[in-house]
């Protein structure tokens, strides 16, 4: 009976450090979480000011860019997998590897091979674990990406894109990441990065772009414009993953904390229950005993 | 659009907001050479090159501002710069509200 309650108490004890944690990290990804939507907000004028650009190039002349054109045949594509470095987001970093898993099929059934780039170390531990293989792989800091990072991502994929097919090139490339749609919702999200298609803008009159003159020309500008659309792009994908990853960690993190709750609840329980059934049964052996004695 | 007599500026780096206000000339470096802006400037798209910018704000004194590429649009009297990476040199005194 004493070992029984000496269980529920370590139990307890257990519980209640955990508890303790959970509460923590909820702590600091709420307060983080503020901070990196307000990345995501501040990053919106630099994407817009670039996408204007691009369609206002788009909209004036033909482009016949490397990176617009589609390729004749798409026999290789490469998928970068933004997920997570640390664990305890709930599903956060699964739902994208699940996504992926979805995708490749998808991609290997159009009769494409598949290369792999890799953000956050959940991601590189899934392909170590399967023995599977990627092209490169970038960890730290992802749930306060740097523009750099973007940047050498960037760099990474067109320049497998610039590649030709034969010395190991790609010819599309998607990004998958999570889509911070809000607090509650995030949305694992596919997006076919290259070969570029550019929107034009809607022909609203009241947002009509002018007839730009091109400093140097039209090809320069767009080699110069194109990476950046990219990097500007693949940056706000990884924001956007940032802050997706902090409010699944703060909801896994709230859900573990009210479990823990609720297990300490039932293990106090159980505990006092199995105190007063020692303590019933000591009286009953007492009463027993004493009446033992009278009776002889 | 030429009877106004200022430039709207907006200077955005690719991770934050720079700066943004009225201002009477921009001066800026592009891959052929310097292109000054004033306001009526015709519609254009120019690549900047590594350098400084020099803007004259309506108020305040003249300041700089280091960019390490990036790209720069007017039309209409609105000045978007677009810089990678954007660092006011020599910042003026007032009227700077929006710098971080």
């Amino acid at each position: 009976m004493g070992a029984q309650i000496r269980v529920y108490r370590q139990k307890i004890a257990s519980t209640t450090s955990m508890r303790k944690i959970f509460k923590a990290m909820e702590l600091i990804a709420t307060s983080r979480i503020g901070k990196a939507r307000a990345r995501v907000t501040a990053s919106l004028p630099y994407a817009n000011a670039i996408t204007r650009a691009v369609s206002a190039v788009a909209s004036q002349s033909e482009i016949d860019h490397p990176l617009t054109t589609e390729p004749e045949q798409i026999r290789r594509a490469a998928v970068v997998i933004v997920t997570s470095d640390r664990g305890l987001a709930g599903s956060y970093s699964a739902g994208v590897l699940k996504q992926s898993e979805a995708l490749s099929e998808l991609l290997r059934g159009e009769g494409k091979e598949v290369r792999y780039f890799l953000v956050g170390r959940k991601a590189q531990a899934y392909f170590d674990f399967r023995g599977r293989s990627f092209e490169r792989v970038w960890t730290g800091g992802t749930d306060a990406p740097e523009f750099s990072t973007a940047k050498e991502i960037s760099a990474a994929v067109l320049e497998a894109f610039g590649t030709d097919f034969d010395k190991g090139g790609v010819d599309e490339i998607h990004v998958l990441s999570t889509r911070f749609q809000s607090m509650v919702v995030q949305i694992p999200t596919v997006v076919r990065l290259l070969p570029l298609v550019v929107e034009e803008q809607a022909a609203r009159t009241e947002d009509l772009l002018p007839l730009y003159e091109f400093e140097p020309e039209t090809e320069k500008v767009l080699d110069a414009l194109l990476p950046r659309y990219i990097e500007s792009r693949i940056f706000s994908a990884l924001l956007q993953a940032a802050a997706s990853e902090l409010a699944a960690r703060q909801r896994a993190m709230k859900s573990a904390g009210d479990n823990a709750t609720d297990l300490i609840k039932k293990y106090t329980r159980l505990r006092n229950t199995a105190r007063q059934a020692e303590i019933t049964q000591e009286l009953s052996e007492i009463v027993a005993g004493a009446d033992a004695l009278n009776a002889s | 659009m030429a009877g106004t007599s200022e430039l709207q500026v907006e200077i955005v780096a690719a991770d934050h907001f720079v700066w943004s206000g009225a201002a009477t000339m921009v001066k800026a470096r592009t891959s052929d050479g310097e292109i000054g802006i004033l306001p009526g400037h015709s519609p254009v798209l120019a690549i900047l090159a590594e350098g400084e910018l020099g803007i004259e704000p309506v108020d305040g004194g003249r300041f700089g501002v280091a960019v390490d590429g990036g790209f720069f649009s007017v039309d209409s009297n609105r000045v978007v710069i677009v810089a990678d990476n954007a660092q006011l040199t020599d910042a003026a005194d007032s009227a700077n509200a929006g710098i971080r």
